[in-house]
């Protein structure tokens, strides 16, 4: 797939989002049950100020080092007898993935969720050679049925789709006779899924995070096709983003306690599975091979520059499930396998601004998203910075504007995103509200080009508004 | 053990250490001493029982029942949990706390008298126990570890210790001895932490399971039993 989603414009996208009405009721339930779960066991902490300090700093420590880090990790998987592929590109990563496949004379793929396999459309390469590839995660299994839907939510990949939509595509596609009754849906999904884990020849896994000092991966799921995955197939290839990795099993501890807790609201998830290499001699179960791939992809680029701290993220969706944009215009809206604030950061930096120009600008620069991410990354400020950039890179010519009011009239149109947005504006317009330096985000930056912005002062544009009418002041 | 292979390794790093403005980092990176340690403040200086009424509380969240037991009382509560999970038949690890606790005798009745199938995890008969594992209706471990915080078991396998045994069957009953029990993740991951630096070679699996396996995929609805097992029970042994 990769990671565009759509070839339709992003203001065709979002009007559908805008439209579809099941969807915006579900986006707005889960963000309420997510975010409102997250709450809970991160309040019981009673210091989670300090438990983001803390991952931020592994975060931070391990970027820097990351080369290090890299190298260590490596080192042990292959003294273990592991297989380790550099891959800078998709393609690169592809060509290895479907040659150990090849190689295997394997035909049926299990796979359990992974962002990073579905970023370098892994799938289409491994079909094209002939296989049968499965997804095994309950979300992703419904989508590839539905004839490869997009993902709408990168921890509830099918949040957009609501129950009786799932029953007719298993009706459809597996000639499913039962009710609509999660419970009963999920059962036959247990059952056909059962035959493609034990008819496998390889399993694929992603990588929630590597540990360096051990050269071990770790899987955090809760429906256990992780665990299936890397137990009953003989080879095991593990697909991973560079930045994916701890120094030591200490830090892991950390990162998997943030991850879960941000992400579902779990103390821990019903899985975490620390893995090391294939099955020791003797060992009944796992795999004979083991593989890790570890992917560039574009990250490289990001090291070294102001949007480092993107390579921070963990993928809990945290910023996903606080964001006003996201609540009205959906996952798909995005255009990216990476939606909501973190994908609006992440996805032009790895593919350029020429399809992802208009993601900075769904945003209302709230900052729930940098309040919510527990890796500490500045969410809004980055959305801020790519902002700059794009109007920098498009100084030439008049795009730019055109950009910056559209963004603006998106903003405008949608009274919901703007009302939660514009509760933060005073902090966020403060500093740039003076005229002349042409500063600020997107059309602000436009408009004081030329003229003042009426300096907030802690009374929201909406009150102003709405109470300038009994004050007489109609100018 | 034949190194594996390493492709690219060097053109990699390169670009990392050159994008990160520094030649490249071979050694001499040092763990900074970190600002904040919160992990340490869950229940510190707990007592073994204080931690007991945490696990069980928090198992509660995580649809699975515990039976808290004495040794001398340990052979009827285990009768008791497979008959909750509906006997048939069992899967367990070859591990001697089950003779050390008195279980295989238990399971040798539940053999004779109860018509259950029980296969103890055989190396030596290879594959043949995944396909047992699969159409087992309960598997049985011992807790390496567990967490108090999250209703956790710590399992480390081996070739002794399958992994399908916690997963494959449709049902899953630990046995935690109350001597495992430790606050978090934290004290966990600090034995492991030991075991790579003293020991070099790691459990090829280690899992942290915290009850059945479930999903929200659907509607964000909770759904129990997804491909592990659908029910779990906990057995806590008194053991000090």
């Amino acid at each position: 797939m990769g990671i565009k989603t759509s070839n339709e414009k992003f203001f065709d996208r979002v009007e559908k989002g805008i439209n579809d009405s099941f969807m915006r009721k579900a986006v707005v339930e889960a963000q309420g049950r997510l975010e409102g779960r997250k709450t809970q066991t991160t309040e019981e902490l009673g210091n989670w100020e300090d438990w983001r300090d803390l991952a931020e700093e592994i975060r931070q420590h391990t970027l820097e080092n990351l080369d290090y880090y890299l190298e260590q990790f490596v080192e042990n998987v292959s003294n273990q007898g592991g297989h380790v592929f550099f891959a800078e590109t998709a393609e690169e990563a592809n060509e290895y993935i479907t040659s150990v496949v090849k190689d295997k004379k394997a035909k049926n793929i299990i796979k359990s969720k992974s962002m990073v396999t579905e970023e370098i459309g892994m799938n289409g390469a491994l079909e094209e050679i002939g296989c049968n590839v499965v997804e095994s995660d309950l979300g992703e299994w419904i989508l590839q049925l539905d004839d490869h839907d997009p993902p709408s939510h990168i921890v509830v990949p099918a949040l957009h789709k609501n129950k009786e939509q799932i029953r007719d595509t298993f009706k459809v596609k597996r000639q499913y006779d039962k009710s609509s009754d999660p419970t009963e849906l999920a059962l036959f999904a247990r059952e056909q899924l059962r035959k493609d884990f034990l008819a496998a020849e390889v399993g694929i896994t992603g990588c929630n995070f590597a540990v360096a000092e051990s050269g071990s991966i770790t899987l955090v799921t809760n429906e256990g096709n992780a665990r299936m995955s890397t137990t009953l197939p003989k080879t095991q290839i593990t697909v991973m983003g560079m930045e994916r990795i701890v120094p030591t099993w200490k830090e892991l501890d950390i990162l998997v306690s943030m991850l879960c807790r941000s992400a579902v609201g779990q103390k821990l998830t019903s899985y975490i599975t620390g893995l090391t290499a294939a099955k020791e001699e003797g060992d009944v179960d796992g795999p004979e091979e083991f593989h890790v791939v570890i992917i560039d992809n574009g990250r490289s680029k990001i090291l070294g520059t102001k949007f480092q701290s993107t390579l921070q993220c963990i993928r809990c969706a945290a910023c996903i499930n606080v964001c006003p944009v996201y609540r009205h215009v959906g996952g798909h809206s995005y255009g990216s396998i990476y939606p909501g604030p973190i994908g609006a950061v992440l996805t032009p930096l790895l593919e350029g601004y020429d399809d992802y120009k208009e993601l900075p600008y769904a945003s209302t620069l709230c900052a729930a998203c940098t309040e919510a991410c527990p890796v500490k990354i500045p969410l809004h400020e980055l959305l801020i910075e790519h902002r700059k950039d794009i109007v920098e890179e498009a100084g030439k010519t008049s795009f730019a504007e055109k950009l910056a009011m559209k963004g603006y009239a998106f903003a405008m149109s949608n009274p919901g995103v703007y009302r939660i947005g514009s509760k933060a504006a005073p902090s966020v317009i403060g500093p740039i509200a003076k005229g002349g330096e042409g500063k600020g985000p997107g059309p602000v930056k436009l408009w004081t080009q030329i003229r003042d912005l009426p300096e907030p002062t802690g009374e929201s544009f909406r009150k102003w508004f709405e109470g300038r009418d009994k004050k007489g002041d109609k100018s | 053990m034949t190194k594996g292979t390493v492709q690219n390794k060097d053109k990699f790093l390169n670009k990392i250490a050159k994008r990160l403005g520094r030649e490249r980092r071979n050694s001499g990176v040092k763990l900074p001493e970190w600002a904040k340690l919160p992990q340490y403040e869950v229940f510190k200086d707990f007592s073994q029982d204080e931690l007991m009424e945490q696990f069980i509380n928090h198992c509660k969240n995580i649809h699975t029942s515990v039976k808290v037991t004495k040794k001398e009382s340990l052979k009827e509560t285990f009768h008791e949990a497979i008959s909750d999970l509906g006997g048939k038949s069992i899967v367990y690890w070859n591990d001697d706390r089950f003779r050390y606790y008195g279980l295989t005798d238990a399971l040798y009745e539940a053999r004779a008298h109860h018509n259950i199938d029980v296969h103890c995890w055989n190396p030596q008969l290879g594959e043949e126990n995944v396909k047992v594992a699969e159409k087992a209706n309960i598997g049985i471990t011992f807790a390496d570890i567990s967490l108090a915080e999250s209703g956790t078991v710590v399992l480390f396998s081996n070739a002794d210790k399958g992994r399908s045994v916690s997963l494959l069957p449709r049902t899953y009953l630990a046995i935690i001895p109350k001597s495992t029990l430790v606050p978090r993740m934290t004290q966990a991951t600090e034995k492991i932490h030991k075991m790579a630096s003293d020991l070099g070679r790691m459990p090829s699996c280690i899992n942290f399971i915290s009850g059945p396996s479930n999903s929200a995929d659907i509607e964000l609805r909770l759904v129990v039993g997804v491909h592990g097992p659908v029910q779990a029970i906990y057995i806590v042994i008194e053991d000090e």
